[in-house]
């Protein structure tokens, strides 16, 4: 590792430490870069060239093994499945997260703090350990297996989360407007769709980027808690064509599955990057 | 105005008290919608579980039928003579050692290459390009994990892979087909390697943001005095973003302490010999396949645990080497 004593910015030992920075910081780009590439290019290969050789291109460019994946493998069904639980279970943690965060926030009252603790410790218990327990939970209301159920469980599991981080933003909001709206005659509900919610409007934005991300990756609560084949949503779908293609030996179709599944979150990564990027900022400093 | 000095560890936000207010239907209303139905959800599916978890770990019930006794401490003993679950633990313990480790490093030296790596002279400034490093290092946080374990399974497949395939250009016969993920020895560092790759750019990006907000006089003031690099890096950058290597470390400890979808994804039967078998997997089986939901609480709560015992230790160390003194200095 080469250290330069010298403060200044010609000096040799700079430009080495320079270039070795642009060395390393190629190389890990390349070690990111270059699987996903792979991946796309071998998305559109048949089984037989995949197992040629990992180089070559595919003889045909044509978009077959999308087709496949989307109808045969049922990855088209899995992903309306997908769109619709994380869409609906998104809305709402949204909704009740920001209420509640508010109300936390904005109200001292007998178990305020109880209550901000206790979602505190569902943040960082395992989920694992209430699996089991779930499971009946949801058996015995009749939602197991169901989308409405796997809905309603990643509500409650991303709430802590969301009132954790919405937290601060709400208690950050100056006393003087929600004042003025109250002399102007506004009720609770009032004031907080129309004055506060409005002003938490960054706070949201991130929270609800990195609920969309949670949410679209989660794993474990579907693959326990809804097994009818017909609802998989795509990350266990994914995981069980996965374990299929071992035996069936369609990697083409295996990898235009995943390409399917990673476009859209690349997609939401695209547009909102710099919000992203800006959030985990604004999570971590507080 | 009796008692000046009222204790309080709420923040020092000053707000009027509003609970004299009459209790109106939209008071009212408001209060039972707002906090009553999200506190009515997250009872019933998560705390709820978790306490009835606790009590379940104690019992020897099967799950299918109602027929439950009270057995004390015994599913803790049967877990502690389990060869297959203890093998799982300390995979589980091995990764909370290694996979924070790791990646925090790298995410840190590689946070230091984009910001300060550009010179040593004035401001923190980010080399060339560091805005694409940052960029294309975050993609793998978005592509969800259990893509992460396809993708690199695929990759580390011992004919059709890529990774085996440069490897045979490079001149290295001998990996012609070589196992990664079907040899004892290398197992596990590639399922770790895997998990280093997703998050190392997440953290990367933290970190970034961090050293982007220490104040610029601090770096010049050191390179007054004639610092390095290395000794920059060591006196200013780590004790200033010691809260976010303290939140990053917890994290990384508790995902690795789960790791599930990654090992299930790489190693669904977990791997040769159990060689990357992780607790949650033992878990699941042993509650939805042998049906011995009682067993399976008990490794939840040992689970738990662990979760708890790593996060009271990353508190303790940072405590210990200093965090104390830094939280005044702010």
């Amino acid at each position: 590792m080469t250290t330069t004593t010298q403060p200044t910015p010609t000096s040799p030992g700079q430009k080495t430490v320079t270039a070795v920075s642009h060395v390393v910081l190629s190389l890990w780009t390349i070690l990111i870069i270059v699987p996903l590439l792979w991946t796309l290019m071998s998305s559109f290969k048949t089984s037989k060239e995949i197992f040629a050789s990992p180089f070559t291109l595919p003889a045909q460019w044509n978009f077959d093994n999308y087709v496949s994946a989307w109808t045969t493998a049922g990855i088209g069904r899995y992903f309306a499945n997908t769109v619709i639980v994380v869409g609906c279970a998104l809305v709402i943690v949204m909704v009740l997260g920001a209420m509640c965060a508010y109300v936390l926030a904005r109200f001292t009252f007998f178990g305020s703090r109880l209550i901000y603790y206790l979602m505190l410790a569902g943040l960082t218990f395992p989920v694992f350990l209430a699996i089991v327990p779930l499971f009946f939970v949801l058996q015995n209301i009749g939602l197991l297996n169901t989308l409405p159920g796997l809905i309603i469980t990643y509500v409650a599991f991303a709430l802590p989360f969301t009132v954790f981080f919405l937290f601060p933003f709400f208690r950050a909001l100056p006393d003087e407007i929600a004042e003025a709206a109250e002399i102007d005659g506004a009720g609770e509900w009032r004031k907080f769709f129309q004055v506060m919610l409005p002003m938490a409007k960054p706070g949201m934005a991130s929270v609800a980027i990195f609920n969309f991300l949670g949410l679209w990756n989660q794993f474990l609560l579907p693959v326990a808690l809804n097994t009818n084949r017909d609802n998989y949503v795509l990350s266990q779908g994914m995981a069980s064509f996965a374990s299929q293609a071992g035996y069936n030996v369609d990697f083409g179709r295996l990898f235009a599955a995943v390409v399917i599944t990673v476009v859209p979150v690349l997609i939401v990564y695209a547009i909102f990057q710099r919000q992203l990027q800006g959030s985990v900022t604004a999570g971590t400093m507080k | 105005m009796i008692d000046s000095v009222a204790v309080t560890d709420a923040p020092p936000v000053v707000r009027r008290k509003k609970a004299r207010r009459k209790l109106t239907f939209d008071r009212v209303s408001f209060f039972v919608v707002f906090l009553g139905l999200p506190l009515a959800i997250f009872l019933l599916f998560v705390v709820w579980p978790f306490v009835q978890a606790f009590y379940y770990s104690l019992t020897d019930w099967s799950g299918f039928t109602p027929d439950m006794s009270f057995i004390g401490l015994r599913n803790y003993r049967t877990l502690l003579k389990d060869d297959i679950f203890m093998t799982a633990f300390w995979n589980n313990i091995l990764l909370a050692v290694v996979v924070p480790l790791v990646t925090v490093v790298l995410s840190f030296v590689l946070a230091t290459m984009v910001t300060v790596g550009g010179t040593t002279h004035g401001a923190a400034r980010g080399i060339r390009n560091s805005n694409f490093y940052r960029v294309i290092s975050f993609f793998p946080y978005t592509i969800p994990a259990i893509i992460i374990g396809i993708l690199w399974s695929q990759m580390f497949d011992p004919s059709a892979g890529l990774l085996n395939g440069v490897l045979t250009k490079l001149g290295f016969d001998q990996f012609a087909s070589f196992p990664w993920l079907g040899d004892t020895r290398t197992a596990m560092p590639a399922s770790m390697f895997v998990i280093i790759w997703g998050f190392v750019g997440f953290y990367m990006v933290l970190f970034v943001a961090a050293i982007k907000g220490i104040p610029s006089d601090y770096y010049d003031a050191i390179r007054l005095d004639g610092a390095g690099r290395i000794r920059t890096a060591y006196s200013i950058t780590i004790p200033l973003i010691r809260d976010n290597i303290q939140t990053a470390y917890i994290y990384l400890g508790i995902l690795a302490l789960d790791a599930f979808v990654y090992m299930q994804a790489l190693n669904p039967g977990g791997g040769p010999d159990n060689s990357t078998l992780v607790m949650p997997q033992r878990l699941l089986n042993t509650a939805f396949s042998k049906g011995q939901f009682g067993l399976a609480s008990a490794m939840g709560v040992v689970l738990a645990l662990a979760t708890l015992t790593f996060a009271a230790i990353v508190f303790a160390v940072n405590w210990l080497t200093g965090g104390r003194e830094q939280k005044v200095k702010r």
